[in-house]
């Protein structure tokens, strides 16, 4: 058992030069065989294990992952947490989510600086209150926590926003989710690392899947840059690798991989106290503990795996901000950054079995996989575990493209650059 | 950002053109329902080369086929397509 982390541990290490702190996970060779093996070692793919471990015993699984755990996605987002979304599925899924982000720090022993400061969506016109208020009222149905706020409740949250009247986008109101907030990003990835590792899960870095092995049609292994590794059933965790690694299986899945962008700023004194965003303009404006203003947009809109992104995309997203808030215009931009987001055709994630025995998916967040991630891995864990999705993810099933029982929250349709 | 050479116009900065969607899943009007599902809702998405359609939206409006790499962007082909490109 590892040393715990705590007020005491830290007391006891200051008699001993703290020198009795240990590795936070191992880094063993990989074994022959395991009964699970999970392609990605991002936030997704280390919380499906150290569920697999903590709820379902399975505990002889590895995570292999290309480069270092937490480097993809999980690294690469602007931290957001909520369960606002319209459609009941979706809603559901984020909402078992975000209650396990209210206890997660807990649960791992690791400080995940969950922050649940409020996520707003602002509306501009009366179309858009109306579509939030709809919003509002269906997560209410489901016991979920959302209130309409008017501008002056706004202005008392946000004073910087630019609420007058002959404002280029006015601010006719928002749907504000208190319970939504931020988390830090790396800590996610380490901390269910740690955890997962101290259950027995084994987590090989620098070991790139390169095909599967198939008896039939089963998949009984990964062949790897490490060499072959047997299991009884992989799962595939890739985010924006999703459609390359499935492709080795010969699978072709419903996703584009497009590059989504973030940039922070200069830490300055809190001046954004909630997380605002703008589905009509689309920017997402919050402000990390370190107090650098972090924002983004829009995907770029055409397939990429670069991991950058075209700068005019950017500045869509910074002149709708400063529009919105003027105040932001004094900042200087500090870091850019992108990753690979794979964009499903109706904008939900796929989660179950694939149509290769012994192979499972878990793809398709499109730009909002960070939130999902205790849900993601709670789900995927269970569907690993059992062969059967969860019921939170049995509707996020790979058929439900051909069967027409798409979830498509933006009802866009099978255009993800149009998304 | 780079440079697309439009097919009519030369080469253009990229951000007068809109990527529409992969040659592969244009529905084939002849086919079954079950190769227009195909055709709609899956994607080769490969780490290399693809052939995708784009439009010089803000520009000449004309459709083309890109022969495009996902990881460099670099452009190894560009095809005129529409009534114009007709044999």
């Amino acid at each position: 058992m590892k040393t715990p982390y705590s007020a005491f541990s830290l007391l006891r290490g200051a008699l001993n030069g703290q020198k009795h702190w240990e590795p936070a996970w191992r880094d063993p060779e990989p074994r022959a065989s395991y009964d699970v093996i999970i392609i990605g070692g991002g936030g997704h793919g280390l919380a499906t294990a150290y569920y697999l471990a903590k709820v379902h015993g399975i505990r002889n699984v590895a995570v292999l992952e290309k480069s270092w755990i937490g480097g993809g996605n999980v690294g690469r987002n602007t931290t957001l947490v909520r369960s606002n979304y319209r459609l009941p599925q979706l809603h559901n899924f984020f909402e078992f989510g975000l209650k396990l982000w209210h206890g997660l720090s807990d649960d791992l022993n690791y400080n995940v600086m969950f922050s649940p400061r409020g996520a707003m969506f602002l509306g501009h016109n009366d179309g858009d209150m109306i579509k939030l208020a709809e919003r509002g009222d269906a997560m209410r149905c489901d016991g979920i926590d959302a209130e309409l706020l008017t501008p002056k409740q706004i202005a008392k949250i946000e004073p910087l926003l630019d609420l007058s009247r002959d404002a280029r986008f006015p601010i006719d109101g928002a749907l504000i989710q208190w319970r939504a907030g931020t988390a830090r990003h790396d800590a996610v990835a380490w901390g269910y690392a740690r955890a997962a590792d101290a259950l027995g899960v084994d987590i090989i870095q620098k070991c790139e899947v390169t095909g599967f092995v198939k008896d039939g049609n089963r998949i009984t292994g990964v062949e790897t840059t490490r060499g072959r590794i047997l299991a009884g059933r992989t799962g595939i965790c890739v985010a924006g690798h999703s459609g390359h690694v499935a492709g080795l299986a010969g699978l072709r899945l419903p996703i584009e991989s497009q590059t989504l962008q973030a940039l922070v700023t200069e830490g300055v004194k809190p001046m954004v106290q909630s997380v605002i965003m703008s589905q009509s303009l689309h920017f997402y404006v919050s402000q990390s503990d370190k107090g650098g203003i972090v924002m983004g947009g829009d995907p770029d809109n055409w397939p990429s795996y670069a991991r950058r992104g075209q700068p005019t995309i950017k500045e869509h997203a910074i002149a709708q901000a400063v529009t919105c808030m003027p105040a932001l215009s004094r900042l200087r931009m500090l870091r850019t950054w992108s990753g690979v987001t794979d964009m499903s055709f109706d904008g939900s994630p796929i989660i179950g079995p694939s149509p290769i025995d012994g192979l499972y998916l878990n793809a398709g967040w499109c730009y909002g996989g960070f939130k999902a991630t205790p849900a993601s891995g709670w789900t995927y864990a269970h569907t690993l575990a059992t062969g059967k999705p969860h019921e939170l993810n049995a509707p996020f099933s790979l058929e439900r493209f051909m069967t027409g029982a798409t979830i498509d929250e933006t009802s866009v349709g099978p255009f993800p650059n149009h998304r | 950002m780079y440079q697309i050479t439009c097919p009519h116009c030369g080469p253009r900065a990229q951000t007068e053109f809109t990527y529409e969607r992969t040659t592969d899943s244009v529905v084939d009007p002849a086919g079954d329902a079950q190769t227009a599902m195909q055709a709609l809702y899956t994607r080769a998405n490969p780490m290399g080369l693809d052939d995708e359609i784009w439009r010089h939206t803000y520009g000449c409006r004309a459709w083309m086929v890109l022969t495009r790499h996902r990881v460099t962007h670099e452009i190894t082909a560009v095809k005129a397509i529409g009534p114009e490109a007709l044999p």
